[in-house]
Order: C-alpha cells, then structure tokens, then sequence
C-alpha cells in the first residue's frame, strides 16, 4: 500500500463563482427593498458549471472484464470545491474522453446512497479504501489516482463482487435467532396502545457500546487494508468479527454465544488476524475493530478452557 | 399445505420483511435487488420510527397516532389501513427489538423515545442518528440465515424488467436482467410482490433520495397496467444541503434549535454572508411568519423559500440557495444537539456550519403516490382484515406492492417518522397477504405453458437491442438532468395549470427523445449505461403519471400546492368565530369535491386520471388544518 495522504486542508474557504461586481453596482441599487429577478435564466440547468473552475486530474485504473488485463487512463474535468470523487465519477460519465481527446466507455463504479451509510462506493483512492462519495476533491492530492478495491474478484473498471464478505458473515452466523418475524403479542387490532412485549434491559453504557458495532455497513475498507485477508484465505476479516462481537452481547444473540465463538476459534477465524492494526485505521465508521478482536481473544480463550473442563 | 413460490422485488425495508413474512408460512421467496440488498435507501432513514409505547407519562395513544396520520394526510389516505397500521406498531418495535436493533435506551435500560415533526407526545423510537441503517441490517440479517436455509434465495445485480402474466391476466412471474451479463432471463412465481421503494430521482439532482430510488419498477407494472395513485403528492423538505450529485437532508431539528433561515436583501449580493451586516438580510420566514418564525411546518417553508429565489430572484448567488445560518448560535450546545448534521456538512462540503451559514434548498424527498393497493376492512375492528388475500394486491391479480412505492398509507402528505413504520408494517401485511394468496391457487405456476415467459424475454430483448445500437445524439444523463431540472421548476414545490400544460406536452417530447438515443458504451460486460437509460425512460413515463395527477387536481391539498386556488384561514379568527366557520364550510365543500383519490391508469396516449373515494369511516374530515 502507498503511503497516506497528508491531507491539503485549505485554512480558507473560497466562495464560489467569483465574478467580481463592476465598481459602482451598488450606487444600481434600486429604491424597493428587493431587487426582482431581472432574468429568468439563472434557473437554466445549463448553467451548472457556474462555480467549477478547478481543473482536476484523474488517474483510473479501468479493467473491462475479470479476464483481460487492466490499465490506466487519465482524464481532466472541472470540479468546484464541494465536489466529491462520486460527483466527479457521475460527471465523467455524461462525457468520458481521456486526456488524449479519446471518447471512451463510461467509467464502471457503485455507488447509492452518496451519505456513506449504504458501503456501496468504496475504492481505492490515492492509495486509501474509503467510501468515495465522502472523499471530497479539495482535500486530495492530484492526479486523484483511482483504483478497485483489493481483495474481491473484480467485474469491471472500479466494480467489485464483494460477496465473500456476506459469505463470511453466514459463516459466523451474524444474526439473532428468533422465532419469526411476527409480534409475540398484540397481533393486528390487539395492541391496544400499551407495550406487551417484555421489552429487553440494556444500559445506556452497553447501547453506547454495541452501537459503534452495529453501524458497520459492510464497505470493504478494513478488509481492503487487512494484510491477512486476501482471496484464496480462510481469513474471515475484521468486519465479521466485529459482528461476532455485537451478537454475542445482544440479550438474545448470547445464547449462541459459544457456538459463534466456535467458528472463529478454527481455521480462518480470530488467530489469523496479525495485529496490523490497519482495519481501524482506514474504517470510515470509526468502528473499534482491533477493541473487538481484543474482547474476542478474552472470550475464545475463556470458551477453549470451558471446552477442556466443562463448564 | 403445498409450498408455493414467491418473487419479491426490492430488498428495503418492506421487501425484506415481506420475504421474511412469507418464508414463515412455509412459502419459497426469491429475493431480486439491483444491488447487494443492505445498500437499498432505507438506511438514509435517520429519524426514527413511530410506535405509541407510551413511556414518558404523557397518556399518548394509538388513537392519537391514528388522528395524527389522518390529519397530516389531509384526510386523504384510507382510514382503516392507517387504524391497524398504529395498533401493530408497538408489535413491529418488539420485532426489531428482538432482532437485535440497537434502539437508542432511557437510563433505566428500557426503549427512548423523542419528540417528531407535527406531533405533541414523544412516541419516535430511535437507534442513534441511524434508525434506517439498523432496522435494515436487523432484516438483512435474518434474511441471510435463511438463506442459509434455503428458504430465500437472493438475486442481487439482476433488474426486473417485466411482470409476466398468464392469459387469464394473473401475474405468474417476472423477466429480469442480470446487470453483469446483461443476460434477461424469466423467473416463475405464484404471485410476486414489488417493493422497489420511491421516485425521488426524477426530480434529481434536488432529491435526498439514493440514486437507485427511481421508480422505474413501479412505472413498468403500471405500463403494464398496474394502477398508480396519488402520484401529484410528493413531500418536499425545506431544508437539504446544496450538492451537485445529490441534496443532502439537513433535519428539521436545525430550524428548531434556533437556526435562521435568511437571503441578503440584494439580489446577487457577493459579500460573504458574515460580512453583510443584520440590516441587509432578509429573514422571510421571521417577517412572514411571525408567529412561528423558522419553525414553520415543512411544506410552508419550501414554498417560501420558493417564492423568495424563484419568484423574487433573491437567491444567494442568483441560484436556488437561502442561507441557513447557526452561527449566531451558543457553539458548545449547537455541537452537541446537532452533532449529527454538523458532521454531515462538515464531511460533505467541507464547510463548518458553525462559523459560515449553510446554504440549502427545498429537495424531493418522499412520495406518498404510488402504486394504487387494495385492502379489506375488518367489520368488526374497523382496522384491517388479518390475512386477508386483498391487502396490498395491486390491480393486477398476483401482484402486490408494500413500501414507499405504493400509496396506502400518508395521503396527501406524510407524518416524520411514519415512513419506516409503513414500509415495515406494508411489508410484513403484503408477506401475510400473498402468503394468503398462494396457498388458496389451485395450480402451481410450474404447470403453465412457457409462451408467455419466451414472449416477454423476445420483447424485452428487443429493447435492449434498440438501445444499444441507437445511433442518434441524445444521451441518458443528459435526458435525466434535463427530465429532472423540469419536474422541480413545474410539478416541485408549487404548481400552476399554465406551466403544467407545457410541461405534459414537454414530457411527451421527451420521451420521443429516446428515438434519438446515443449509449455511447460499447462494452456488453457490466454495461451500466444500458440499465440507466431504460430506467430514465421510465423515469420519464412516471413523470407524466405525476404531471398530469397534479394538472388534474385543482386544489390546495398537503404536499400538493396549486397558489391559483389557495383559501387559507382567515386572519385573526378562531373556531366558531363567523369567518372561520364560513371557512370551515368552504374546506368541507371542496372535500365534496376533492377528497378524493387519484387513480391513474395506462395508455399510450398518456394516463387516464380518474377518481375513487376515500374511506373516511373512523374520523370524519371535520378540522381543518390551521397553522396561524
């Protein structure tokens, strides 16, 4: 992995669309307390580019199938200072030409959501995963280099098959076992406006806990950045673990407590980890992974003595 | 029982439950998304959900719910869906809970509740700033042990393309594209029920929905003559942050911690908003609204911002931006109330709200339209008939619809926080209504002639073949900007007869536009651009479904605001005075008119608009809504 960026955070923040005011424009000011619209086009869309002046260069790796060999195209567009890569990619595609005046395919990406809660659009950008609608341009260093996420068999261009990771997740049974999906109590028309289910206790210090966990929307990062996960290893990868974690705390999800722990005290589970520290380096959530790891050692170590002696 | 097989469309919120729903009565579900299912919009939610748990001493109540719902809808919705709707909710938050949802805890450890737009008692559960994000991996998780399984069987990257129906008219199953191979394959079902969420991006880029929320889906069963209704009602919010590829939400709770909504007095003034002194600003919602200042309801703030940019040409910059400004504000308490949207326009902008005003605009932001679905009212309860097969059926025997993409549930303009609860409560109801369904279907969809699948595969192939090879120069993105910049201007926050008439007429051009298509992708591997464009096409046939229902109605209804035809309540008179009596009888006179739900129907001149009444049976349409 290329080393980080230093940030280039600006200590000024420009406005946009600087078009200097003619000297004298404010003698203009009429009598009225508004000035009306004095046209209608400052609603055509056409004018979009108005406050993009900054010419930035990418760099993207592209890779038309699994099968063939990939390579690198540069291209240049205006960007302003709120752009992120994803509204970059996005305007790329209305017209892709390169650097060299070529007209070429749309560049292949996955992007949803744009807030980074969804995980869709992580990538490697200038050496780092991270979701690529929260990479903000003004703050990267140029050429923006662009580049799949490792790990995953790539589709095509920045589009990766990241199913490994729900694979995993089945593996260490990430989930709560319940009865169904229906009320226990108060089926419809019986509710009756008072809370029948027992409700489950959980301290505010606990929730606090268990929610870092529980935000973790399957990007990729921390797997992307993980020295030990790679295709053709066992490895779960952090995420999942982290998952095992937060369902062995949940009031319900602790009554398979060891039967999750079981599956990550074999081959591909939590001793594979090398202690790089890289997954909660690069997390966009800010998940405690390496916390969870730490907790989890505790607990395997505690379940492989009360396998030895019962308990 | 014979165990029959399901297709469920869209993995939100309300898919996930209805899959999970129906793979309980021991039917098979075949699960298919665009995309890996914990992507789908549901996770934007950041609000919360509403359930009446009663909690904080404040004697809430369902029926308070339900009074609640039905006026915030303008009385327009359906009253007994909404009565059971309100009675399942605390049921649904025990669900979540039991799945592991990490709801937000009081210091007793039992659930929190908060306070939501609208409403007086605290009745929303909440899991952080992230209540869509958990509830959607809560499902997402037991959908995946039950892929485990085999109960559910996902279809990710594949996009549905068509429904296929028997000669008797039954839905029996789908054509579908995988987006890879771009392979377009049919899949059988005893019935299929859709849940493909929203249409925000047809007013894009000023929505805060995903890009995927398109309503493609929805357009293409009503192409095939699936009802849609209540299309011209789409809920805007006041208050999302600027952007270039989307507008993200900035929450209410901005406005109601003390924030300023103001323009400089001077059109196309260039001074920084700091430096423009107190005098020079323009406070319009403090001037226009004295009683209530910025806090406003929603949809009296986006037409004021309206007026003041498009109307007025007051916009920061010359451009359709007002400021939103905290920075008046005590920094330490704005930081730890609002820590949530501070981050979010910190992360996106690069901006800090604290010491230099935001800039936002009015985005689209949920539909209450959608596809028209049925239900069967219980006689005894006045709520809903458990079980029974018409809940949620679309018009189209053996298709159903659940979440935001049918229209049951908030009438003519939604409450906050009710958007979670209908997509899982439709969702759970449509799973236990095709479940209904297809244990009473005589014949397994196995036994059908294959004609009807292999017509709709050629057809569809066909499509593609003519998108592909189209040799004109318009191009998708072009014509999706193009769709999007015309539906805000004309069908957004206010409407008017005149400009709605040009932009039908400009719909139809549009859509001829396709004739002249340029993809410019040649790769057939993953060929994103494809999928775009025909989504965008239905994009456009969805758009005139809107347009002409907002043509259609000519009133003043929630979400639906036609200024030609505005009766506010007048000045300085209470209930019972004679001029708010008189007024109170021109509201119930237009409801003999109006209180009515649009149903559009296809054809290929362009959808029929008709009406059909609404159940008014629990709370008669007496109250007015009065803001003063």
């Amino acid at each position: 992995m290329s080393s980080p960026d230093a940030p280039d955070v600006r200590s000024e923040i420009r406005s946009p669309d600087l078009t200097t005011v003619p000297d004298g424009a404010a003698g203009d000011m009429v009598e009225s307390l508004f000035t009306p619209a004095r046209n209608n086009d400052i609603f055509d869309p056409s004018d979009e580019d108005a406050g993009r002046t900054e010419r930035v260069v990418f760099k993207i790796r592209r890779q038309d199938d699994p099968f063939s060999a990939p390579y690198w195209q540069h291209f240049e567009l205006s960007c302003s200072e709120r752009d992120n890569v994803v509204a970059a990619l996005r305007r790329l595609r209305t017209n892709p030409v390169t650097c060299e005046g070529e007209r070429v395919d749309p560049v292949v990406f996955d992007h949803n959501c744009m807030e980074e809660v969804c995980g869709a659009c992580a990538m490697m950008i200038n050496g780092q995963p991270r979701p690529a609608c929260s990479a903000l341009i003004e703050n990267l260093k140029q050429p923006i280099v662009l580049e799949p996420l490792p790990k995953f068999p790539l589709i095509r261009d920045l589009l990766v098959d990241r199913n490994r990771m729900f694979e995993h997740l089945k593996h260490v049974q990430a989930w709560v076992r319940i009865d169904g999906p229906w009320a226990l109590t108060g089926a419809l028309g019986g509710a009756g406006g008072t809370q029948k289910e027992t409700c489950l206790r959980v301290s505010q210090q606990q929730w606090a806990e268990d929610y870092l966990y529980s935000r973790c929307m399957s990007c990729g990062c921390c797997l992307a950045a993980c020295p030990q996960y790679d295709e053709g290893q066992d490895f779960v990868g952090p995420a999942a673990l982290a998952q095992v974690r937060l369902m062995n705390a949940q009031p319900t999800g602790k009554f398979d407590r060891g039967e999750r722990l079981h599956r990550i005290m074999g081959q591909g589970g939590l001793s594979d980890c090398g202690n790089a520290q890289n997954c909660v380096r690069v997390c966009p959530k800010a998940i405690p992974l390496t916390t969870a790891i730490g907790e989890l050692g505790r607990a395997t170590t505690v379940q492989a003595l009360k396998d030895l002696f019962g308990g | 029982m014979n165990a029959r097989s399901v297709i469920v469309v869209g993995g939100g919120l309300g898919g996930l439950l209805a899959s999970l729903r129906i793979a309980a009565s021991g039917h098979r579900v075949q699960l298919f998304s665009l995309f890996e299912v914990m992507r789908s919009h549901s996770v934007c939610a950041q609000g919360g959900i509403n359930a009446v748990l009663n909690t904080k001493g404040e004697g809430d109540s369902v029926e308070q719910h339900i009074f609640d719902t039905i006026k915030g809808g303008s009385y327009l919705a359906n009253q007994p869906p909404i009565k059971s709707l309100c009675e399942d909710a605390p049921g649904l938050i025990g669900t979540f809970e039991r799945m592991g949802v990490a709801f937000s805890r009081t210091p007793e450890g039992t659930l929190d509740q908060r306070l939501f737009g609208g409403v007086k008692n605290r009745r929303t559960c909440f899991a952080g700033a992230s209540t869509g994000q958990q509830l959607l991996y809560s499902l997402d998780q037991q959908v995946r042990r039950l892929e485990t399984e085999k109960q559910i069987e996902k279809f990710e990257w594949w996009e549905f393309l068509a429904i296929v129906k028997d000669p008797n008219g039954r839905c029996r199953g789908i054509v579908a594209m995988n987006l890879r191979s771009l392979e377009v394959r049919a899949f059988r079902a005893d019935a299929v029920v859709l849940a493909t969420g929203g249409f925000g991006q047809i007013y894009s880029p000023k929505t805060t929905c995903s890009t995927n929320s398109t309503g493609a889906a929805a357009s293409r069963v009503f192409q095939q003559g699936a009802r849609f209704a209540n299309a011209e009602f789409f809920q805007f919010h006041p208050t999302a942050m600027i952007g270039d590829d989307k507008t993200r939400l900035m929450s209410e709770a901005a406005r109601g911690e003390g924030g300023r909504i103001w323009v400089p007095r001077q059109a196309h003034d260039r001074r920084e908003p700091l430096a423009i002194p107190e005098a020079e600003r323009f406070y319009f919602l403090e001037e226009w609204y004295p009683s209530f200042g910025n806090t406003v309801p929603r949809d009296l703030a986006s037409r004021a911002i309206w007026k003041v940019t498009r109307e007025m040409g007051l916009g920061v910059a010359g451009r359709d931006q007002v400021y939103l400004d905290l920075t008046h504000l005590d920094s330490h308490q704005v930081e730890t109330r609002l820590g949530a949207i501070l981050s979010i326009y910190r992360k996106f902008s690069g901006v800090d709200p604290l010491s230099t005003p935001m800039t936002i605009f009015p985005a689209a932001h949920y539909s209450m339209g959608g596809l028209w679905v049925d239900f069967e009212k219980d006689a005894n309860t006045g709520g809903l008939r458990a079980n029974s097969l018409r809940n949620h059926a679309t018009s189209i025997p053996g298709l159903y619809a659940c979440g935001e993409c049918d229209y049951a549930y908030h009438g003519a303009n939604r409450l906050g926080a009710n958007s979670l609860l209908s997509a899982a409560f439709s969702g759970r109801v449509a799973g236990e209504a095709v479940s209904a369904y297809v244990s009473g279907l005589e014949q397994s969809v196995e036994s059908d002639s294959h004609a009807a699948f292999d017509a709709e595969i050629r057809y569809q192939n066909q499509i593609n073949h003519h998108f592909i090879h189209a040799d004109g120069e318009e191009n998708p993105y072009d014509l999706h900007r193009r769709l999007g910049s015309m539906m805000m201007d004309s069908v957004g926050v206010v409407r008017d007869n005149s400009k709605l008439n040009e932009t039908v007429a400009t719909l139809v051009e549009l859509e001829q536009a396709f004739a002249r298509l340029k993809l410019g992708e040649a790769n057939p591997w993953a060929n994103q651009t494809l999928a775009y464009a025909r989504q965008v096409f239905d994009m456009v046939k969805l758009a005139q479904v809107v347009a002409a229902s907002a043509l259609a109605r000519d009133e003043c209804r929630g979400a639906h605001h036609k200024p030609s035809f505005e009766d506010p309540a007048p000045e300085h008179s209470q209930a019972g005075h004679k001029d708010f009596e008189a007024f109170r009888q021109r509201w119930k006179d237009n409801n003999q008119k109006w209180l009515k739900t649009t149903i559009a129907d296809y054809h290929p001149d362009g959808p029929r608009i008709g009406y059909e009444p609404v159940d008014t049976s629990l709370i008669a349409p007496e109250e007015p809504r009065d803001y003063r």
